[in-house]
């Protein structure tokens, strides 16, 4: 083909098969879009958002953060604050009776962490200077380790604590 | 009309092929380099720690893992992309560059950042990873060899955009080559990325480092730093589709399908390259849940020109493979040259970057990315897409295109077959192991071998992981070695030596509107779309930075 037989109107040339790909591609992605939308706006299950900003620190001598852990806010409802350090968590350990909503706060007092409560929907990047929050219905019994998942230094591998989801009644000290 | 210009010819210069391989050597050499720490990363998942050897000179698995990433990801990719944008730029506009010596200074200020990186981190002292988070702290000459890697890329990309500009004054209302466009393209969008990094390291990390302040505003740096951060995948990925759309075709021994959708493609790709950033960011706190939902929007949108790209990639494939005398369904796929190792590699890669693809829908979905936040399966997403897609299309180039620079003849090209098919299956298995270990939870960038809270069930799917980076690892030495033999053969038969394939289209380019052929408007829509979708969020973290984090330094 040479430029003299080319027709006056410039055109993109889209083949028909080509057409039907591209509505079939945008109509997928639009489908999904609504689909995350939903479950995030309707349903609830979120990602953490704007929480309160602190100073590293200072955050853990003062507030929640100087006495970190589990605190009953109403029936079933609890907050847990956990304070992240190279190359462990306060406190190691998170015991909730079975069927609580815990919200969690986490924060950090020297460089970046992960917090990911392993079988569940918790994961958060812990940056020095925010609050990470998220809210968590256990309702299986159980233990669940939370890991640090962003490289922290040397001994990062070791750093994670756990949760013990048990029956009301059965012990410990809530 | 003057169509001329199409009708001539232009071989590249000794000193213009010279100049392309000396990007291409050190793309390959820091390709070997990086990828000897590959292994230990993989065999350490098994409890098979071979750190513990090579101690002192390499203090732990976190400094291997920062070698692995900054050489591959990073070091690999940008000398192999800006060597390989000459070609196209010089090939493809069948004239020499306007302002060479630009493009000199751009590659040794490359050079001189590469030699001031590798310093540090050699000597364990940024030992940070490739994102490089504040506040853990590197060395400063880690952060200004970042730099000056970065702004030697720039510098070469004004020499592009010159030689363009200088092309398209001589040739008013002719469709711009293909492949010189989406080249240019690519490193105009990567100017446009790399300010966000810019300004991370120049306002933040550097001064922090030389003790000029003394504390970093850590979510404000991830900020500036994903602004860059995914623009950048789409930096390695579009040579490949270069290749793929504008090469690949001929080498298959068909055409470009449609012309029109391969610009359109680069386009959308310039237009949302860069407001998708925060998708890295979901679980981030300190960023508003609505703008990310807007990014993970965008994201989607990102995704389209991919599957156009999938679409005309197959169509122009299938077209070869027709008139090559494949029929029915598949016979047409069996057609193809798979005897061509730059062919294999290309189609291998592609199979795999569909998986790619679809665990990046993953990736993009705002909330459910939960599930797979920071977890192996990232890893193992990338490994199917810059270390698959990308690296394995750049090593299916660099068949031809080391030949083509040296005069040489491909050294054992049944071997090459055999590395793009080893590194295929390597991958298979290295990347979905990967998978499956993020689903069940496996953080990233950790030595499972010796993490506490591992299971015993995921053991299986560990072994799978050091077996697949072992396989990978030689492929890896097989192409090194086939590219070492190739570079120091004999001079071959001007005959034997391969041509730059290029595509033509099927339909006559000056067809395509003129729309699709003009920088303007792209770059304005992609600047607004920036400003939209980036700029409140970006602002309000900057009007409230908190210098307070003061991290932990160097050893």
């Amino acid at each position: 083909m040479s430029v003299e037989q080319a027709p006056a109107k410039k055109t993109m040339g889209v083949d028909p098969f080509e057409r039907n790909w591209m509505l079939f591609s945008i109509a997928l992605l639009v489908v999904f879009f609504t689909l995350v939308t939903i479950a995030g706006f309707a349903l609830g299950f979120q990602v953490p958002g704007v929480e309160t900003e602190v100073d590293p620190a200072t955050v853990a001598d003062s507030g929640p953060f100087a006495s970190p852990g589990l605190r009953q806010i109403a029936d079933g409802e609890y907050e847990a604050h956990v304070v992240a350090r190279t190359f462990s968590y306060d406190p190691r350990e998170i015991e909730v009776p079975v069927g609580s909503k815990v919200t969690i706060y986490v924060t950090s007092v020297d460089v970046q962490h992960g917090f990911k409560i392993q079988d569940t929907n918790i994961n958060m990047q812990i940056v020095p200077g925010q609050v990470s929050k998220l809210t968590y219905t256990f309702d299986r019994v159980g233990e669940f380790p939370y890991i640090c998942t962003e490289y922290c230094g040397i001994a990062h591998a070791a750093m994670y604590g756990v949760v013990k989801v048990v029956q009301p009644g059965a012990g410990g000290d809530g | 009309m003057t169509i001329s210009a199409e009708k001539t010819k232009y071989e590249l210069t000794g000193q213009e092929k010279r100049f392309i391989g000396w990007h291409i050597l050190v793309a390959v050499i820091a390709l070997f380099v990086g990828s000897l720490f590959g292994p230990l990363q993989a065999f350490e998942f098994s409890g098979w720690d071979l750190y513990q050897y090579l101690a002192p000179a390499l203090k732990s698995y976190y400094q291997g893992l920062t070698l692995h990433g900054v050489l591959n990801a990073l070091v690999w990719t940008t000398f192999f992309i800006v060597g390989f944008t000459n070609l196209t730029t010089i090939k493809g506009l069948r004239r020499p560059l306007s302002h060479p010596m630009l493009n000199k200074i751009g590659f040794w200020t490359m050079l001189v950042g590469l030699v001031t990186t590798a310093v540090p981190l050699l000597a364990g002292t940024a030992t940070v990873l490739y994102t490089f988070y504040p506040p853990l702290e590197a060395s400063w000459a880690f952060y200004l060899g970042l730099t000056l890697v970065v702004v030697g890329s720039w510098i070469e990309g004004y020499g592009f955009f010159l030689t363009y500009r200088g092309w398209r004054k001589d040739n008013p209302g002719i469709r711009s080559p293909f492949i010189a466009f989406a080249g240019v393209m690519n490193m105009a969008m990567w100017q446009i990325a790399t300010l966000g990094v810019a300004a991370e390291i120049l306002s933040m990390l550097l001064p922090w480092s030389l003790g000029m302040i003394d504390a970093t505003d850590p979510e404000l740096a991830r900020t500036y730093f994903w602004f860059t951060g995914h623009p950048l995948v789409y930096f390695w990925l579009l040579p490949a589709y270069i290749s793929w759309y504008g090469m690949l075709p001929k080498q298959a021994g068909g055409k470009l399908f449609s012309d029109s959708l391969a610009r359109l493609a680069f386009w959308l790709f310039l237009l949302v390259s860069v407001p998708v950033g925060f998708h890295h960011q979901f679980v981030d706190p300190g960023i508003a849940t609505g703008w990310k939902w807007i990014h993970a929007g965008l994201t989607y949108a990102v995704f389209f020109p991919s599957m156009l790209t999938a679409f005309t990639v197959i169509a122009s494939l299938e077209y070869a493979g027709r008139k090559r005398g494949g029929t029915g369904l598949i016979g047409w796929i069996r057609a193809l040259p798979w005897k061509d190792p730059s062919v294999s590699a290309q189609l291998l890669a592609g199979i795999l970057f569909m998986f790619g693809g679809i665990g990046g829908l993953v990736n993009a979905s705002y909330n459910i990315n939960t599930v797979i936040h920071n977890t192996t399966w990232v890893p193992g997403h990338f490994h199917l897409t810059v270390a698959t897609a990308v690296t394995l299309s750049f090593i299916g180039i660099s068949y031809w295109l080391v030949p083509h620079i040296t005069g040489k003849k491909l050294y054992k090209p049944s071997w090459a077959v055999v590395q793009t098919w080893v590194w295929f299956v390597g991958m298979i298995i290295f990347s979905n192991a990967m998978h499956v270990l993020g689903l069940l939870g496996a953080p990233r960038r950790t030595p499972l071998g010796e993490a506490p809270y591992v299971p015993e069930e995921w053991s299986g799917h560990l072994l799978r992981v050091s077996i697949g980076g072992g396989i990978l690892f030689v492929a890896v030495i097989m192409y090194v070695w086939i590219m070492l033999r190739t570079a120091t053969g004999k001079k071959a038969d001007p005959e034997d030596v391969p041509e730059i394939p290029i595509a033509e289209s099927l339909r006559d380019p000056q067809l395509t509107p003129e729309w699709l052929d003009s920088f303007k408007p792209w770059l304005i829509g992609a600047v607004i779309l920036i400003v939209v979708a980036y700029g409140p969020q970006l602002l309000e973290q900057i009007a409230n930075i908190q210098l307070n984090a003061p991290g932990i330094g160097p050893p």
